[in-house]
């Protein structure tokens, strides 16, 4: 196999705040000060403290290789510089050090449609928006009909398209990138829009492009489920360095559950909470678990934890909810309390049981919402806390399967019976 | 390594870094850039391309009657009504160029800032666009022209033939400036309040509302450093035959001329590999 793109040291480096004077005069006032020796006047504008020439580098020395057909994830979380990279593949920005080598051309489709000029019509912008990704109009006029057939499009074509709704913009958009002749395609969250069915299509669409033409894909998005439908290897990105290439599952692992151990006693702080839920009424303080030394178990057993939290004034009926999820971020399920009764003001603790009935093996994580009920019924969540305790389940393999979540979900049902 | 890729790309670059191969590769772009900017430039508009008429000739009536009546500022010997005529629609074609090509990076910077293609593609089309708005005023230019020329007020010469020079030398004065601007742009915004009234006062450098007679002799070595001031005469010369070629000076406006597309074309592919980092 030939590799198809060449990813080799490559660094980007942006600057920190407002980028020179601004102002040819404040530039020309700097010049001149430095020339005489004298301090920069503009320097003295800025808060203390901050020097005008701090640098923040959105990718560090990240090096990589694509094979010719290979359709490749990359994930991360946001700011870990996905986008970046992709802006350097696509040639809008060039990188600040390394070089990106790569073979053919590359149609990018960071923001599908951005070519499209809403007084022409759909066929005009056709034609335009597979200009700007650089095909010729005779290859537009031979792919014209199979484009318009993939975005559905036949009735609307000669309407201008700012009539067009949004769908149906995106949809006419991915058509042509998808349809250009490139070898590499360079897609950001592109399937965000347009409705499932046109998802799954396009995500077909690019499965054939690697698969049966051979083509190149680079793929970013936060969707776990199509990274995994449509990339086998994966890499993943964590303050502009590559923390792992290899298999996608085991990068999705990674990726959800970066930095993270498991651990027997848990701090809330506050990078685990999520403010849209907080009111300071209750506040979760830690979370231990009880009678094991790890949290390790099998679908048998029970999860014994101590929950510890703080009131500021008594309340009546306290709940716990507690959602379960796959360390991919998937939903698994949910676990609720009964009310407790009253809980005092200061210092409170409480020990919970829950039992993992059904869970295959694998990681998890819970997250841990605290809210009471008052006399009328309402509900009111007072503190939540996020992925904060991990936990492995490790059962007993029923006929030596390794459950494969990515085909299977997490729940493990109990054996079938023969009758 | 990198010997078996076709593309590498790289931080920094020569100085000199335009790939007219690549600008060709990307002509179909440049036609419908073109189209597009024409056509969404008169859509939903009653008179459409009459705009591009209707413009140069209130501009002139404006600088017969001000200029020409009651300043007594035109030639001697030609109806001023053509002499700012022709004035007017060389000049707009210049300034159009000029005003246009230097928003480049920050009128574009939402479709730049996705896709890539040689930069430069922009404002080529922008200079092909204006070209047509110019041929339109040309052909109104051309039929006061020959209505003039039957009454026997005026008489084309041979210079006439130096049409297309012409308006290739306004092209690449104008995108010259005008990318330089843009390059500069990206990163003091100052330049662009400056281009308004900017083109104007450059224009009153250019014998565009008044003859070039009224300037001192004194002066007349460094008046005609000003690269428009050579065209526009010429230009005149050509259809009016009013003043005179002087080669001298003309050569001396396409060096400077090359001299500012030079460095345009330097500066411009400078800022448009990073220009989206500071926009």
């Amino acid at each position: 196999m030939s590799l198809a793109v060449d990813i080799s040291h490559v660094s980007k480096e942006y600057r920190l705040g407002a980028i020179g004077g601004g102002t040819l005069k404040g530039d020309i006032q700097s010049l001149v000060a430095r020339i005489r020796g004298r301090e920069d006047p503009n320097m003295k504008l800025d808060k203390a403290g901050y020097n005008g020439n701090e640098r923040f580098l959105a990718l560090d020395d990240v090096s990589m290789q694509v094979e010719k057909g290979e359709a490749l994830g990359i994930i991360g979380h946001n700011g870990a510089g996905k986008s970046t990279l992709l802006k350097l593949l696509s040639r809008v920005t060039a990188p600040t050090k390394g070089t990106i080598s790569y073979n053919g051309r590359i149609a990018s489709m960071l923001e599908v449609g951005t070519g499209f000029h809403p007084e022409l019509t759909g066929r005009e912008n056709v034609y335009m928006n597979g200009a700007i990704l650089g095909m010729t109009k005779a290859e537009i006029s031979k792919k014209f009909d199979e484009i318009v057939a993939f975005a559905e499009m036949e009735k609307f074509i000669d309407t201008p398209v700012k009539r067009y709704s949004s769908g149906m913009y995106v949809k006419l958009a991915f058509a042509v990138a998808a349809h250009l002749d490139s070898e590499i395609m360079v897609m950001d969250e592109v399937l965000a829009v347009g409705d499932m069915k046109f998802q799954q299509k396009c995500l077909g669409r690019m499965g054939d492009a690697a698969n049966s033409e051979g083509r190149t894909v680079l793929y970013v998005s936060h969707n776990m489920n199509t990274i995994r439908q449509l990339c086998k290897r994966c890499v993943v990105l964590d303050h502009g360095k590559v923390i792992f290439d290899g298999d996608t599952e085991t990068a999705i692992g990674l990726y959800a559950g970066k930095n993270r151990l498991l651990r027997n006693v848990i701090e809330c702080t506050d990078d685990m909470r999520r403010d849209l839920f907080r009111d300071e009424k209750i506040v979760l303080k830690t979370i231990s678990l009880l009678d094991v030394s790890n949290p390790v178990f099998n679908n048998k057993d029970v999860i014994k934890l101590n929950i510890e939290y703080e009131a500021t004034k008594e309340f009546e009926h306290i709940c716990l909810r507690v959602p379960i999820s796959y360390i991919d971020g998937t939903i698994i399920g949910m676990a609720t309390s009964m009310p407790i009764i009253k809980c005092k003001r200061g210092i409170n603790d409480i020990t919970i049981e829950i039992r993992p009935e059904n869970l295959a093996s694998g990681r998890y994580s819970a997250r841990f919402v605290i809210y009471s009920v008052n006399d009328f019924g309402t509900m009111e969540t007072h503190d939540v806390v996020d992925s904060a305790f991990l936990f492995d389940i490790d059962n007993e393999a029923t006929n030596n399967i390794n459950w494969e979540h990515r085909y299977w979900g997490a729940i493990s049902f109990p054996v079938i019976k023969i009758v | 390594m990198s010997r078996e890729f076709d593309t590498v790309i790289k931080p920094k670059t020569g100085w000199f870094d335009i790939k007219l191969k690549e600008v060709w590769a990307y002509r179909d772009l440049i036609v419908l850039f073109v189209r597009r900017n024409f056509v969404s430039h008169y859509k939903q508009t009653v008179l459409g391309p009459l705009w591009a008429i209707i413009q140069p000739l209130l501009t002139t009536v404006v600088f017969t009657v001000v200029f020409g009546s009651i300043a007594g500022l035109a030639a001697k010997g030609v109806p001023s009504f053509l002499f700012y005529l022709s004035g007017t629609v060389a000049w707009s074609y210049f300034s159009s160029c000029l005003t246009q090509t230097a928003d480049t990076f920050t009128g574009n910077a939402a479709i730049l800032g996705k896709v890539y293609f040689p930069r430069i593609v922009m404002p080529i089309s922008t200079v092909l666009t204006n070209l047509i708005s110019f041929a339109i005023q040309f052909a109104m230019f051309a039929a006061f022209l020959a209505y003039y020329a039957v009454k026997g007020d005026v008489s084309v010469n041979r210079y006439a033939l130096m049409l297309p020079i012409l308006v290739v030398h306004m092209a690449l004065l104008g995108l010259g400036t005008g990318i330089i601007i843009s390059a500069l742009t990206t990163k003091y915004r100052d330049l662009k309040m400056l281009i308004g009234f900017g083109v104007q006062l450059w224009m009153y450098a250019t014998p565009v509302a008044y003859d070039i007679g009224i300037i001192p002799q004194k002066y007349m070595s460094l008046y005609m450093l000003n690269p428009m001031t050579p065209v526009i005469n010429t230009f005149r010369y050509a259809f009016l035959g009013v003043g005179q070629f002087e080669l001298n000076y003309y050569l001396i406006s396409w060096a400077v001329t090359a001299a500012i597309l030079f460095v345009g074309v330097i500066l411009f592919s400078r800022v448009e590999k990073t220009f989206m980092d500071t926009v």
